[in-house]
């Protein structure tokens, strides 16, 4: 097989780019579905930086791949602008913004082989821009080799497995080498050990391409683990932008508190007064804001420490080793559905015993919020 | 496994026996028919067997007349029907508005008696003694001359005859290609969109590869009933088709046995044959080229 020069390396896209998203709202007006308007994407303002990876993360129908499909161009805002690298591209056509997108079933042309489905894109060319047959060719095997499915290229889709079709996908998406990358819910339809390791993939092949890279998922822990920054939304309201663990370790309201996490943050019903919050009558944590009254009052299940001495008394449910997590199930009369879910450590189980179990508690895995509004109430150690 | 093998001959005897008696025996006796020959229906007697019969009905010029008439109706209608239908399904599948009007519309056809869709017809194109038809019509506003399609020149006839049989097979080319548009997956136009491909090629590349089952089974169809063609031809030009020149082979197997020269079944049986050899060779032809571009 020749060796054409283009295909040696792996090149970076031709321009790095940040994606601004400024007042973004879509409003769907109301259809036979829908009897009133919905506002799909309330007034997003985000600047995502360049050549990272990005997860577009919420409950389903909360309007992520709107979001997607508004930064793609398939979808027009209703206002609000997008720029890509400082370039307003609202009013561009899907493929004059440069970005490569991989649907959630992938659509692969089932027609075609992997080859030509890796071509398709090239082929729309027109022009200058467009490259000879021998150099589209070396650019889809190129992209071919990054995503690892060379051997492939004359199968067609119906005779690859779920994750080699996401490979092919992603090859076809990138072999343009656009300045952004969508992947709308990239791994909802493969089975658990393939979405592990299609996961890491992801990972790898956007930093070897340094690809500015949004993708769109409803599962916390997918987005926790790859991306570099996470982007939380809840029915079309933008929740909290930051590095998965900041946003874990700092959630802003309560739905971001309950939505990452597993098992989930236990969460208690509270009071404030005289600025100790208070779960019954248990000082759980202390807070200068000023807020008094019902609070709810989150515990992340690895803020429990087991101890004869702990503050906190609950009633023991069980204990559930699974592999190295130990997890003790209590209850507790004031806790949201009656009980609630700590992880421990296996030596600490030495402090438990009978039907009670005390707990101390990390103050930093604590976090108050004002239980109607759900607006993080802050807290200090103490 | 024996007394299992008995079970299932014992659910299939009833299909086996009423296929039997009803399409397996008249198609044998079709073709033992087609060889006797002098075949006489009253005393059920012949003189021979050879090939006489077949050699009678490729020399009568009725059965010739017959044979181009259903031919030309065949290359005509099937590719126009066929892409009419896919133009229009593509106008429907792009409009919202009144998309249900229009679909109902274009299905009423399919649901007409062809005995009233002929009236249609005579009202636009015969000639009477009062008027010339709305086509005339049109053709004199223009400054034309009156033709008369129903008993004037063939290429007339003939125009007539596409016509009406493009407007009667085309409702439900039209239904069923509509439903198989809509089924295409959106995301393939998406993704499509994404790599700024043009109309054209995505029309090319992506809808018909999509859609090419249906359409191969549309022409299949098309062409076998287009072979097949006799009671339009009844409802515009009545029943002495032969008189008018517009007899199809079906029209000539019909009057082979009951028509005015009829009661000779041993023509009839020869000329079905020679049918089913064509529309056999006919699918063949299309099965073959189907095996390279249709994409399942």
């Amino acid at each position: 097989m020749a060796v054409f020069p283009a295909a040696a390396s792996v090149h970076p896209p031709r321009f790095l780019m940040n994606i601004v998203l400024k007042d973004l709202t879509k409003i769907f007006p109301k259809s036979s579905r829908n009897k009133s308007p919905v506002t799909a994407v309330d007034n997003f303002n985000i600047e995502i930086p360049d050549g990272k990876l990005v997860g577009l993360l919420g409950p389903s129908g909360c309007g992520k791949s709107t979001a997607l499909n508004l930064i793609s161009g398939l979808e027009k805002p209703t206002h609000g602008r997008i720029f890509f690298g400082g370039t307003d591209v609202t009013d561009l056509p899907p493929e004059r913004r440069g970005v490569g997108m991989v649907f959630q079933n992938y659509a692969l042309y089932p027609h075609l082989s992997v080859l030509q489905n890796i071509l398709f894109p090239m082929q729309n060319l027109k022009g200058k821009e467009r490259p000879s047959k021998e150099e589209m060719i070396a650019r889809a095997e190129e992209a071919a080799r990054l995503v690892q499915i060379s051997e492939l290229m004359d199968r067609r889709p119906g005779e690859l497995s779920g994750g080699q079709q996401q490979r092919v996908a992603i090859a076809r998406a990138i072999v343009k080498k656009p300045g952004v990358l969508l992947l709308d819910e990239p791994l909802s339809n493969l089975d658990a050990r393939l979405r592990l390791q299609t996961r890491e993939e992801i990972r790898r092949i956007q930093n070897e391409t340094k690809i500015t890279t949004v993708f769109v998922t409803h599962d916390q822990e997918e987005a926790m683990s790859i991306s570099d920054l996470i982007i939380l939304m809840e029915s079309g309201v933008l929740n909290q932008v930051g590095k998965p663990q900041d946003v874990y370790d700092y959630p802003a309201n309560m739905f971001v508190s309950k939505f990452l996490g597993t098992p989930p943050i236990n969460i208690f019903k509270g009071t404030v007064k005289d600025g100790t919050v208070y779960i019954g009558d248990v000082p759980a944590a202390h807070t200068d804001s000023g807020f008094e009254g019902e609070a709810a009052v989150g515990i992340r299940p690895e803020g429990f420490i087991p101890d004869r001495n702990g503050i906190l008394s609950c009633g023991l449910s069980r204990v559930e080793v699974m592999g190295r997590d130990t997890s003790i199930v209590f209850t507790h009369p004031q806790a949201e559905s009656g009980s609630g879910r700590a992880i421990v450590s296996s030596e600490s189980l030495s402090e438990v015993s009978g039907t009670t179990v005390c707990f101390s508690l990390k103050s930093s895995k604590i976090h108050v919020f004002d239980p109607v509004t759900g607006v993080k109430i802050e807290t200090r150690p103490g | 496994m024996k007394n299992s093998n008995f079970k299932a001959w014992l659910f299939l005897l009833p299909a086996i026996a009423f296929l039997g008696v009803f399409m397996l025996y008249p198609l044998i006796d079709v073709l033992i028919y087609s060889f006797e020959e002098g075949y006489n229906s009253a005393s059920q007697s012949y003189w021979g067997i050879g090939f006489y019969n077949y050699s009678y009905v490729l020399r009568d010029p009725y059965f010739i007349q017959a044979l181009k008439n259903t031919i030309i109706l065949v290359i005509i209608t099937v590719p126009l029907s066929t892409g009419l239908a896919l133009l229009i399904s593509l106008g429907l599948n792009s409009i919202k508005a009144l998309k249900n009007l229009f679909q109902t519309v274009y299905f009423l056809p399919y649901v007409t008696n062809t005995i009233a869709v002929g009236l249609v017809f005579m009202i636009l194109f015969k000639k009477t003694a009062y008027t010339d038809g709305m086509i005339n019509l049109l053709i004199n506003w223009f400054g034309g001359q009156s033709v008369d399609f129903i008993e004037g020149p063939y290429w007339a006839k003939m125009m007539v005859m596409c016509i009406y049989t493009i407007w009667i097979v085309m409702p439900f080319k039209v239904l069923i290609l509509t439903g198989s548009l809509a089924s295409v997956n959106k995301n393939y136009y998406n993704a499509a969109k994404i790599d700024g491909t043009s109309k054209f090629r995505t029309f090319t590349r992506i809808t018909v590869p999509m859609i090419s089952p249906m359409l191969f089974y549309l022409i299949i169809t098309g062409f076998i009933g287009a072979f097949k063609a006799y009671s339009d031809e009844v409802a515009l030009f009545g029943t002495n088709l032969n008189a008018a020149g517009m007899n199809t082979i079906v029209g000539y197997i019909y009057d082979m046995l009951y028509g005015n020269s009829g009661g000779y079944p041993s023509y009839a049986a020869a000329a079905a044959l020679i049918l089913f050899i064509i529309v056999l060779t006919i699918t063949s032809i299309n099965l073959a080229i189907s095996k390279k571009n249709i994409h399942y």
